[in-house]
């Protein structure tokens, strides 16, 4: 159970899951209780890790939407994450992969130049958020926003799916996929 | 416009392709299409020149700089100055002399025991520039007229700062005729007298200061850069500073190298020749954390990086440098005018 599939397990009935996987406890922490008092009609589970795999001894449900959280401050949040894409599955990257990046806002502090981030996402076809997740307002949104988009990877938005959402998502302009 | 042009491989500098672009545009248009470009992505130039001793650099009389070196120096951004003219040099010293004489009476910067016969004196910095369409660099300095006939005719030098611009092209190709670009400014002495006089050209000049703030990442450049350089004799070892943010005070972790195993370090992990690229700085710091992280267990990489001094120079993320090395005195400030440069932006 090294890599993780999006179809492997059945889903649970108005169940919808979302991993958070990053370094910074706190962050993931504070954006998880954010999410969770969101009030949404699917039954909401959370799930933080710090890094992939996950330890294959705990019995989860389906993971419909993983989050990786970049903490733009660090690099080692980053190659963290750069580690973490390989025990992912590809099918996964059809729109229930979502990079955040946080710590923008902080200019002198940052370690790791936007384009980094910019160009990873590209890499893997998937959206990215800038938010500061120390804001509690700003993590209010965006954790409003990923509830939303869990719902859609989940199937439980009639008439739109995960990669209808990730093909609405992608930002005109954004560069041209023929350049890389 | 096509912001794809960004993105070409060739050339990630936006000033060649706003000069082949815009022939005859007027100033405003450039600035605007230039404004354009930011906001649609962050352009970070993945490759940079090796500093090399410029040829402008054997016109600098190395006595008449000296007195910059080994100076710690609080750096600010500057807008254009508007309607700013070297030929009004004493003027403006008669100008400043007088307003700093009346703000000092106003009683709103008094220091104790400060003598109030002050004198001002802009002269111009002849060489410091990159190229020759770069303005003069001027230098502005509070002396202080002792009456005491032991001292020096001239005075003591209470306060000193220093407008420049280096390789500056980016900027100078988008403003008008009446604006003189400089936007690198250098200030030495007490915080009072940089605010006055901070004020006093932001109301004759119509211009803005700010303070420049260095991130972690810039820190990160200018030690690759300045480990690269050939010196013949290192003056100082090579240093780090990291901050590490816990509760509940910050930790601070210094590392420090002898400077010709950082320099062996760097010529190891250094491939194009006459350029430095993202992936070999990223991978001269990784080596470091990693070998740090072998002894300590401690990632580095997940703190601050607040300071980094060299034999060429050392910079703080507050915004303060010092200068040591005369031979790359210009390619320092050259860096520092671009990140003047992109914060004005």
């Amino acid at each position: 159970m090294s890599v993780l599939r999006p179809m492997d397990k059945l889903p649970d009935l108005n169940a919808a899951t979302i991993l958070l996987v990053g370094t910074e406890d706190s962050l993931l922490q504070k954006l998880a209780e954010s999410m969770l008092q969101d009030h949404c009609a699917s039954e909401l589970r959370v799930h933080l890790a710090n890094s992939l795999p996950l330890p294959s001894t705990v019995n989860r449900p389906r993971i419909d939407l993983i989050v990786f959280v970049i903490n733009l401050h660090s690099k080692y949040s980053l190659r963290n994450v750069e580690e973490c894409l390989s025990h992912v599955d590809s099918s996964f990257f059809l729109g229930k992969v979502c990079f955040l990046a946080t710590g923008a806002g902080q200019e002198n502090h940052c370690s790791i130049h936007q384009n980094t981030v910019i160009k990873l996402a590209h890499t893997y076809r998937s959206p990215l958020l800038f938010c500061d997740l120390e804001v509690e307002s700003f993590r209010a949104i965006v954790a409003q926003r990923l509830v939303r988009m869990l719902q859609i990877c989940a199937g439980h938005v009639p008439g739109i799916s995960a990669v209808n959402l990730l093909s609405l998502l992608r930002r005109s302009d954004s560069p041209p996929s023929k350049e890389l | 416009m096509d912001p794809y042009d960004l993105q070409g491989s060739a050339s990630r500098r936006r000033t060649s392709n706003l000069k082949d672009y815009f022939v005859g545009a007027t100033p405003l248009q450039k600035r605007l299409e230039s404004v354009r470009r930011q906001s649609s992505f962050f352009p970070s130039p993945p490759r940079r020149k090796i500093l090399q001793c410029t040829q402008l650099q054997e016109e600098i009389d190395p006595q008449k700089v000296a007195f910059l070196l080994h100076k710690q120096w609080t750096v600010y951004s500057l807008t254009p100055l508007y309607k700013f003219s070297y030929t009004n040099l004493k003027e403006y010293s008669r100008l400043l002399s007088a307003f700093i004489a009346a703000e000092k009476q106003k009683g709103l910067a008094v220091e104790v025991g400060e003598d109030f016969n002050i004198k001002v004196v802009f002269s111009t910095l002849v060489g410091v520039k990159g190229t020759q369409r770069d303005p003069e660099a001027f230098l502005v300095q509070i002396l202080s007229k002792s009456q005491s006939s032991r001292e020096h005719r001239e005075g003591r030098v209470l306060w000193t700062g220093w407008f420049c611009c280096v390789f500056g092209e980016s900027l100078l190709g988008t403003v008008s005729e009446d604006f003189t670009c400089l936007p690198l400014f250098l200030a030495n002495g007490a915080e009072s007298n940089t605010s006055l006089i901070g004020g006093w050209f932001q109301k004759t000049f119509d211009c803005c200061f700010s303070p420049l703030t260095i991130s972690a990442f810039n820190l990160s450049w200018m030690a690759a850069m300045w480990t690269a350089c050939k010196m013949d004799h290192y003056v100082a070892t090579t240093e780090f500073f990291w901050s590490v943010p816990c509760h509940p005070q910050s930790l601070d972790i210094s590392y420090a190298i002898h400077p010709e195993d950082a320099k062996a370090l760097w010529d190891s992990v250094h491939k194009t020749s006459g350029e430095i690229t993202q992936e070999e700085v990223d991978l001269f710091m990784d080596c470091l954390y990693s070998h740090f992280h072998r002894h300590f267990k401690i990632h580095l990489s997940a703190t601050r990086l607040v300071r980094v001094s060299t034999s060429v120079a050392s910079a703080h993320t507050d915004g303060k440098i010092k200068i040591l090395c005369h031979k790359y005195f210009i390619g320092v400030l050259a860096y520092m005018t671009e990140l003047a440069i992109f914060q004005i932006e």
